[in-house]
């Protein structure tokens, strides 16, 4: 199915749909997707790095795929995460704030979450909400609890969402890549700085 | 395809894990002379699974037992008999949700009894692969072959794939769990054949090299962490919460649901590419096309030899996959056609009504012949129903030559 449906920053809708439902395809390796469009992984990355340098709250949520060191890779893409969220922190103005929150697991949270310090995928939303995160970057966190997480936050914020899936993709993101590797965030994390200065900071 | 690192080393039979992408398109193949049931059997040799769980229901139950001798000979990690059909759904569960490659078998009122499990093994994520041999369903008995549990089945979140020879049967078994493993899918698949008819008759299937297996089954690539009874979806019956009451509780279990739905839209492409299309067509710029799924395709190519005799010149379409359902393909093969007739081995004529609802100018599809209860359909009655759409008068079948 050809698709027109594109993936956009909401409030889009009270359930928007499943993008793939839409007719929206994931990247083949080497690739990925901008708003549900198939572009190379390296016009993707020049596309994030502008929207975190864009961004009054850039932000990065860590998954407990990379925040548990379960095996030598895992402890690899948390260094590389650390040092994209340095990078960020150093090339943003000072009136933007780069956030580092981290969805540790997926337990439901009761009574209440505390969205300061942590985001959950079954409502992701309120986090959001609370810090005004305006652009946001899933990394290590399951495909699936990803997906209802990416599709909650389109359904009722106006975030603009990044996915560094390290299987094949999201959808349900307004950018994703596929196969994540250390490498890769470094290299994004490269592009913000190569950036750094030539993106014009948010106005209040 | 999970830990391709692993090809060429040896499982626990001894077989060499073999990349799959060479194993089906490339070892050599030996014509061998089985029955479905035995073709099962081979199939699941070279699967690599972990652990099968039985339970006796006619046609299914010989590949059950047959699948019993495979794990004796150290085929398989375990195998043991469920309590009822319900029980061995939700063993299976168990198994998967574990980390481990599960293969099953059911048929008829075996897959209703069972029917509360599949939802659950979807929304979990769970790659459990399902033989179903269909069969009669409803009351007064009938162990005959019946594909109406088919219809059942297609809103339950799984794949549903319906083969229609023993050959799409031995080829799909293998690279059901090629698709259904993929992380983007990683959903269980109903993999579906017309009970006896290809369960119990005997045909010539080509075989890969009974020494060469898939790679193992990689639960770190799976979209869900496995067995953290803590999170959902394993934490089912503690405090869910997706039954609160509230709109954040709502809105998570529509999430899930829509998650579901997409990944079997996913698997689309993969499903594409090692099925070799959805669909599979036949003269498709006949004005008169026969578009059906199981053994009704093969009746179909039957009638269709019927026909040309007479002169009346017929197209195939034969559907592969029900889920995902592939209605582009049949938009567009389906474009020129005049008559599109739906043959099936059931009394409501649910694939009839899919088509109908897939293609524009649904009067141009002839939902039948229909036979059930294990009537088999010759391929002349659906000859004397094109003719009858036609204006062309025939015998009829079923007096006695008067």
């Amino acid at each position: 199915m050809s698709s027109v449906y594109q993936v956009l920053p909401g409030p889009e809708h009270f359930l928007p749909p499943a993008a793939a439902s839409m007719g929206v395809r994931l990247p083949d390796s080497g690739q990925a997707h901008i708003h549900g469009k198939i572009v190379n992984e390296e016009e993707a990355m020049e596309v994030a790095a502008r929207q975190f340098l864009a961004a009054k709250v850039p932000t990065i949520f860590p998954g407990p795929l990379v925040l548990w060191a379960w095996n030598e890779k895992a402890a690899k893409k948390a260094t590389a995460i650390r040092h994209l969220y340095e990078t960020l922190k150093e090339c943003v103005a000072p009136s933007q704030e780069a956030m580092l929150i981290p969805m540790p697991d997926y337990r439901p949270k009761y009574p209440k979450i505390n969205p300061e310090v942590e985001i959950n995928p079954n409502h992701p939303n309120l986090t959001i909400w609370h810090n005004k995160i305006d652009t946001c970057m899933f990394v290590g966190v399951h495909c699936h609890q990803a997906n209802l997480s990416l599709k909650i936050i389109r359904g009722g914020t106006y975030c603009y969402t990044i996915a560094m899936c390290a299987q094949a993709g999201h959808e349900d993101a307004m950018l994703s890549f596929r196969d994540a590797t250390a490498d890769k965030i470094m290299r994004l994390a490269d592009w913000v700085k190569r950036l750094k200065g030539s993106v014009k900071p948010p106005q209040d | 395809m999970a830990t391709q690192s692993l090809v060429g080393t040896k499982n626990r039979a001894g077989q060499m894990v073999a990349d799959p992408w060479e194993l089906l398109h490339t070892a050599e193949r030996t014509p061998s002379f089985f029955t479905g049931s035995e073709v099962i059997k081979e199939a699941v040799r070279r699967a690599n699974c972990d652990v099968m769980i039985a339970y006796p229901i006619t046609p299914q139950s010989e590949a059950a037992a047959l699948i019993g001798e495979l794990f004796a000979e150290g085929f398989i990690g375990d195998y043991f008999r469920g309590e009822s059909e319900f029980a061995v759904m939700s063993q299976c569960a168990g198994a998967a949700f574990g980390g481990a490659r599960v293969f099953t078998t059911t048929a008829g009122p075996g897959t209703m009894r069972a029917m509360e499990n599949f939802p659950m093994w979807a929304g979990a994520r769970l790659p459990i692969q399902m033989i179903v041999t269909c069969r009669g369903i409803n009351s007064p008995l009938s162990i005959q072959p019946d594909t109406l549990e088919i219809s059942y089945l297609l809103n339950t979140g799984m794949l549903v794939w319906h083969a229609e020879t023993a050959q799409d049967f031995y080829d799909w078994i293998l690279k059901g769990y090629i698709v259904s493993e993929e992380p983007d899918v990683h959903l269980p698949l109903a993999l579906c054949c017309d009970g006896f008819f290809v369960t119990h008759t005997k045909d010539m299937v080509n075989l890969t090299p009974a020494d060469q297996c898939l790679p193992p089954y990689d639960p770190y690539r799976s979209p869900v962490p496995c067995m953290d009874m803590e999170c959902p979806p394993v934490r089912m019956m503690r405090d869910p919460f997706v039954m609160k009451s509230n709109y954040i509780s709502y809105a998570t279990h529509a999430s899930w649901q829509q998650e579901v739905w997409a990944a079997i839209e996913r698997s689309r492409k993969h499903a594409i590419r090692w099925l070799d299309g959805l669909i599979e067509v036949e003269n498709p710029d006949a004005d008169i096309l026969i578009v059906s799924s199981g053994t009704a395709v093969s009746q179909g190519r039957e009638a269709k030899c019927l026909l040309e005799d007479d002169g009346i010149d017929i197209g195939i379409v034969k559907i592969k996959t029900l889920r995902p359902w592939p209605a582009e393909e049949i938009r567009e093969a389906t474009r020129k056609a005049k008559h599109i007739i739906v043959p099936e081995f059931n009394v409501t004529g649910w694939l009839a009504k899919e088509i109908r609802a897939t293609i524009p100018d649904a009067g141009r599809v002839l939902a039948g012949p229909h036979v059930c209860g294990g009537m088999t359909m010759p391929p002349e009655i659906i000859a004397a129903d094109i003719k009858k759409r036609l204006g062309i008068q025939s015998e009829s079948l079923a007096g006695r030559g008067s």
